[in-house]
């Protein structure tokens, strides 16, 4: 048991780890199966990553909305909150930046952060609803999530017609002093879409280390998510608690959305459809064992799948489809391993 | 035939540890067989190699004289061994008859025979006097009702032979009382029975023989008519035990709690303390006695703040308490033992450091302007842990690996540590050792020793009797009378403790 409980942090990297291995294996598998040659996919996965310095760029440039998305997910998970309602903070933190990124003149310094702190105070309202909604009338947070996704997407479009709208489906450009994007990190990767965003998204899990980690709020955060009771027996208010983890978390993925509006797009397009990051934040926080720095490494590692699947149909001709596979089989193995540990817990507590 | 079981040899080893080392149980057709031993002794992995749960690596189990192999419980279950599981495996919104067909359903063409099976139930209630109303359901019956249930599953089964793993730790004394008759009942129909307990008065009342086990090993079995509980105490936990609490008389001081007219309801909005007067003073431990589910949880919670009061007067130290937070009403100077550890007691997943300054966490030296320190925090509990003799691998440990009694003596350690002018413990040994409630209740005592105003609630009469300087009997939301434990009996708390009142009228 006691060797068992000191390896428990060893687990929670090998976990991931293994879980990836298998995910490729078994997507080698289903390649064979499929008649396509897994060695020249993965070839082509593996060049569409790394490949070139563009390449790597554009991994990185995928990956900061993602770990963004993922710090949400595992903010509110570390608390005892799931929160499904990513895809929606996202939504309206995109809407809000782009806004503060158009409307204002100011200089670059001062604008860029007020864009991204719009995007986060939007998202953070957005995720305090659902975080009300439970501390006072015990509605649970998936059913409101859920449903508050719909309403970010229709409503952030229905704003962009009528207020922002710069014709195409599209809303007006943001101005040069909100804009993430660098001539320079584009310059050093070959022309990729490269930008700022990720020191952002680099700087958020660290902050979200240390609040966790190191203040009396995290240890009350954490304390509520462990156990309500306790918590409330030690005399720390839960309802707040409860308000407050959904608000940061909710804060986090509007920032992720900033990383769209202010980075890759430069303004928000009148969506039709989810952009299914808010959702892949579920996977990156599952896969980085909702670890600020295990979130990192899911984040780029989902963003190079993504940004590389068009290569992998392009030089091998293997689907573009096969890397939701892979990144669904990752996921899959992530989860059964959670089995395998529950397994062998039990097993090693009725040794007691 | 002598015995019905006989375990002989039996290791089981666990990665690590050995929880059995050569038990031998022999349990004899008719009989009452008590299987004793503290936390963790290793009764329990015995039970379940008898089971079918776990395989011993040794040693052999016979069944009325058969040598058998168990492999798992449906084994066990066509030989006749049934159990009755402490925390009782019941579906909450099936009824009693629903429950106890579970798994054996009567059917017809597909369809379940209810009826059938509601009067097959009937008639075993009847013949074990064991009773229950086939078609409540299991969230509207009592506990005592519940375990009735649990018992009639393993009769509907067949069982001969059956297990009950400590079966009164959940009940009142009233309860108590009526098992003991029900296991009567059984052994006169020609059951025979293996009591799984930590409780020594229950051996001598009900028990046969009894079988000793003391950290995994075998330590012998006695007649328990030849025997008496020191002996078995101190076979049980390897040396002396102090049952009677040496303590000296009680310098009651100035009054620390003062509770007046108090009113608090339950979640169903109902008045479980209804008019409530109380009062506790500096160096006196004052125990309340009742049956459970007369309001002492309600109480409490109106004390610390847990739950809203109605209506009446709390003062602490003079200061009205009673519309303040839980923080603030703990920093006036209240520590809680609280009834449930793992629900209240403990953030499990917290290290045992994490979990000593559970109240404290926001204030110097634990933190400073909102952030951790965590050498200090980590220093206080290693300084904790040493004087309460918690035993832990180390303060970084999870609190869910500590035993039951390590985990309560850590909340004990951070309760009493902080210094307050009230202490109120709820239940404080319940489920604990006797080793681990000795200590407890010299810890108690030092505190009241020490002038602090200390307020018990147990449904352990033995106690109240033995730890009070007060008694008072808390009976459906009020305080029915207040007596001194030297001039009471046992009997005559039970009469009030039903709601009956005292005879000598005004002595007290």
């Amino acid at each position: 048991m006691q060797k068992l409980l000191k390896n428990d942090k060893l687990f929670n990297i090998v976990v991931p780890i293994f879980s990836a291995i298998l995910g490729m294996l078994v997507g080698a598998i289903i390649m064979l199966i499929g008649g396509y040659d897994p060695a020249a996919g993965f070839s082509a996965l593996f060049q569409g990553m790394f490949g070139s310095p563009k390449n790597i760029g554009e991994m990185i440039r995928a990956a900061s909305p993602l770990i963004l998305a993922g710090l949400a997910v595992g903010f509110a998970f570390k608390t005892g909150l799931f929160n499904i309602g990513v895809e929606g903070q996202l939504l309206v933190g995109w809407l809000a930046s782009v806004y503060v990124g158009y409307a204002l003149n100011l200089p670059a310094v001062i604008h860029i952060p007020v864009a991204i702190l719009a995007a986060a105070i939007a998202g953070g309202l957005w995720g305090m609803i659902p975080g009300f909604l439970k501390a006072k009338f015990k509605v649970h947070e998936v059913i409101v999530t859920i449903m508050l996704n719909y309403v970010a997407l229709y409503t952030t479009a229905d704003i962009i017609k009528r207020y922002l709208y710069a014709g195409n489906e599209k809303s007006y450009k943001i101005q040069e002093s909100a804009s993430l994007s660098s001539g320079f990190l584009s310059d050093l990767t070959n022309g990729s879409r490269l930008h700022w965003g990720i020191l952002a998204a680099v700087l958020m899990a660290i902050i979200m280390w240390f609040l966790l980690e190191k203040t009396t709020t995290g240890y009350e955060l954490k304390a509520v998510g462990y156990n309500r009771h306790a918590s409330q027996y030690a005399g720390m208010n839960v309802s707040k608690n409860i308000v407050f983890s959904m608000t940061i978390s909710g804060a986090f993925a509007g920032i992720a959305g900033a990383m769209e509006g202010l980075g890759t797009f430069q303004n928000m397009t009148v969506l039709s459809a989810f952009t299914g990051t808010g959702f892949d934040g579920i996977a990156v926080a599952l896969l980085g064992a909702n670890n600020p720095f295990g979130i990192i490494i899911a984040g780029v590692l989902f963003g190079g799948l993504n940004t590389a699947a068009p290569q992998m149909n392009f030089n091998a001709n293997v689907p573009s489809e096969l890397v939701e596979i892979i990144i669904a089989l990752i996921i899959f193995f992530v989860a059964s391993s959670y089995l395998i540990r529950l397994l062998l817990t039990r097993f090693s507590k009725e040794g007691k | 035939m002598e015995y019905v079981i006989e375990m002989n040899g039996i290791r089981k080893e666990f990665p690590g540890i050995v929880a059995n080392d050569n038990i031998t149980l022999q349990v004899k057709q008719g009989e009452i067989h008590a299987l004793l031993g503290e936390n963790g002794a290793g009764k329990s992995t015995l039970m379940n190699v008898l089971f079918g749960l776990y395989q011993p690596e040794k040693g052999e189990i016979k069944v009325k004289g058969e040598p058998v192999k168990i492999t798992d419980p449906n084994v066990a279950n066509r030989l006749g061994i049934g159990m009755v599981h402490q925390h009782f495996m019941l579906v909450h919104n099936f009824t009693v008859t629903e429950n106890i067909i579970l798994g054996s359903e009567p059917t017809v063409a597909g369809k379940i025979n209810i009826k059938d099976a509601a009067k097959k139930v009937e008639e075993l209630s009847k013949r074990y006097g064991l009773a229950v109303d086939p078609y409540a359901k299991i969230e509207d019956i009592s506990v005592g009702m519940q375990q009735r249930v649990e018992i009639l599953k393993t009769l509907y089964r067949g069982a001969e032979i059956l297990i009950f793993d400590e079966p009164t730790a959940v009940l009142t004394p009233q309860e108590i009382k009526e098992l003991i008759q029900i296991m009567g009942k059984l052994v006169a129909e020609g059951k025979s029975i293996i009591l799984i307990t930590h409780k020594l008065k229950e051996i001598m009342a009900v028990c046969d023989r009894c079988t000793v086990i003391r950290k995994g090993k075998g330590i012998g079995t006695v007649n328990v008519a030849e025997t008496n509980p020191d002996e078995l105490a101190a076979l049980m936990v390897g040396r002396e035990v102090h049952f009677k609490v040496d303590k000296k008389d009680a310098e009651p001081q100035e009054v620390v709690l003062e509770i007046k007219d108090l009113v608090v309801t339950d979640a169903r909005n109902i008045p479980s303390v209804n008019g409530l007067d109380l009062d506790v003073k500096a160096g006196e431990i004052l125990g309340i006695a009742g049956v459970d589910g007369n309001g002492q949880s309600e109480l409490i919670e109106g004390i610390t703040g847990l739950r809203k009061i109605k209506s009446g007067s709390i003062k602490i130290n003079g200061k009205e308490t009673s519309h303040l937070s839980t923080r603030k009403i703990t920093e006036t100077g209240i520590g809680h033992i609280p009834e449930d550890r793992h629900k209240h007691g403990l953030v499990l997943d917290y290290t045992v450091g994490e979990n000593i300054v559970l109240q404290t966490y926001y204030q110097k030296p634990y933190s400073n302007s909102g952030i951790l320190n965590d050498n200090k925090i980590y220093e206080k509990a290693k300084a904790l842990i040493a004087e309460y003799d918690v035993r832990t691998p180390s303060e970084y440990t999870p609190a869910r690996a500590l035993s039951g009694g390590n985990q309560q003596k850590a909340i004990i350690a951070r309760e009493v540590d902080r210094s307050p002018s009230l202490l109120i413990a709820a239940q404080p040994t319940r489920g604990l050792d006797v080793g681990a409630i000795e200590f407890i209740h010299s810890k108690l005592i030092e505190e009241r020793d020490k002038g602090r105003a200390v307020l018990l609630i147990s449904f352990e009469l033995d106690e109240i009797m033995n730890l009070s300087d007060r008694i008072a009997v808390i009976y459906e939301g009020k305080i029915v009378d207040v007596v001194d434990p030297k001039e009471t009996t046992e009997q005559e708390l039970g009469l009030l403790m039903a709601g009956g009142k005292r005879e000598r009228e005004g002595v007290s």
